[in-house]
């Protein structure tokens, strides 16, 4: 990551991995600690809101709420999953939603900062989904059946199973979390990083720097800054959704009845 | 070479303990309260909706099938009242001709009858004038013959003027009688 800051202008210190060293605030407490915290409350606190009445006819927070639940239920896991999507619809959602909320803490002023630009949470939520996917495989094929569904893929020669078989069971049971888990905290660090750079660069192009051609053209990496913030929002959602929509694919084929 | 040190020593990918832990305990939390407080009432509210749709569109259904069923009851009450007026036009026409021809029938009985009845009475007039005539023949028959006796028969000629003149007389009554037998 530290690449980028190869040749810097003189006496710019480009971001790096340092800047997402947060001092604690009390105690072990870190920024991102606070966000996860608050992310859960604000989850809870608006889908609260949302069902506080409910009425056939629904009000405009519970309207938005059913469409919160209904993309997640209809276009995830009704699609992804089958006839038993019911079950996992309230996992996916509340997922989808605290994902969502992390992810855009990047942008929201004052916040500023992706929780998940630090992989401890995507680790976690990613190997969640891998002992569910896991135990549900199991329990619905046995565990040679889940065995047999996620690495003997049917009308194959002998000879390919031989490397198909070793690269399926890497690529679906060791490499699914480590993926899931590595794209979310990638991007978000990436963003992140991205957003540093052009804020403080053009903090130190307007301030620090000697030259008054770099003050002049300032303005420009501020507003790459706000572009790219835009462009931040639109990875952060789609982020979340691609985690919760690979999480239900995987749900999917573990209940599959053939490969 | 430092920064490549220093990327080691703060490597990115290693996770930070407390937020592990903190956002599973948020995140369980978060799911439990959602589970069991929350997404039971979309579930609710999405099957009461469908529920309420599906029963709106049914009773729908129900109605416009009474609809078609009374439409189709009116239908052939009307068709049968159409065919009960052509049968009642039918009969009527029938029944018309029927009077009719009765009223013909009637008619032509009755004329019969009448004409039989000039024919009877004619018939016995001409009767009565012939049985009047015969006896009127008779008395004559029976004065001539007087007549022929109570003068002399001896003589040819005043026998034969007789005979003529009673010829002349019953000429007299010819030329009167028949105007009265006709």
């Amino acid at each position: 990551m530290t690449t980028m800051a190869t040749a810097p202008a003189p006496g710019f210190e480009a971001p790096g991995v340092e800047d997402f060293q947060l001092p604690p605030i009390f105690g072990p407490v870190t920024k991102p600690v606070l966000e996860l915290a608050l992310a859960a409350i604000i989850v809870v606190v608006l889908f609260r809101l949302a069902v506080r009445k409910p009425q056939l006819v629904p009000s405009k927070t519970q309207f938005l709420g059913e469409s919160f639940h209904g993309i997640v239920r209809n276009s995830i896991a009704k699609d992804m999953i089958g006839p038993e999507f019911l079950r996992y619809v309230p996992f996916l959602t509340a997922l989808f939603a605290f994902i969502l909320v992390n992810n855009l803490f990047g942008i929201i002023p004052f916040i500023q900062f992706p929780t998940f630009s630090h992989p401890g949470v995507p680790y976690a939520l990613a190997l969640l989904v891998w002992v569910i996917f896991t135990v549900v495989g199991i329990r619905h094929h046995g565990l040679g059946g889940y065995l047999r569904i996620s690495t003997w893929p049917p009308d194959v020669p002998w000879w390919v199973r031989i490397i198909l078989t070793p690269i399926e069971f890497i690529s679906n049971i060791i490499l699914r979390p480590v993926t899931l888990s590595l794209r979310l905290f990638g991007n978000m660090f990436a963003g992140h990083l991205l957003l540093l750079l052009f804020i403080l660069g053009g903090q130190y192009m307007l301030f620090t720097a000697d030259s008054i051609l770099l003050k002049i053209l300032s303005p420009f990496a501020f507003l790459m800054g706000i572009v790219f913030t835009f462009f931040e929002a639109f990875v952060q959602v789609v982020q979340a959704y691609i985690f919760v929509m690979l999480t239900a694919s995987y749900i999917g084929t573990v209940l599959a009845d053939d490969h | 070479m430092d920064i490549v040190l220093a990327a080691e020593q703060l490597n990115p990918l290693v996770p930070h303990t407390v937020e592990i832990v903190v956002g599973l305990i948020a995140f369980g939390l978060l799911y439990w309260v959602l589970a069991k407080t929350v997404f039971p009432q979309f579930e609710k509210i999405y099957a009461e909706r469908t529920d309420k749709i599906e029963g709106g569109l049914k009773r729908a259904e129900e109605a416009q099938a009474e609809a078609q069923r009374i439409k189709q009851q009116y239908d052939d009450q009307l068709a049968g009242l159409r065919a009960e007026a052509a049968r009642i036009r039918d009969d009527a026409r029938a029944e018309g001709q029927q009077i009719k021809a009765e009223l013909r029938a009637d008619a032509e009985a009755e004329a019969a009858r009448i004409r039989a009845r000039a024919e009877e009475q004619i018939l016995a007039q001409r009767e009565a004038a012939v049985r009047s005539l015969r006896a009127e023949v008779g008395s004559l028959a029976t004065q001539l013959a007087e007549r022929i006796i109570g003068s002399e028969l001896s003589d040819p000629a005043r026998r034969s003027a007789t005979v003529d003149s009673f010829l002349q007389e019953l000429d007299g009554v010819d030329s009167r009688q028949p105007t009265g037998a006709n």
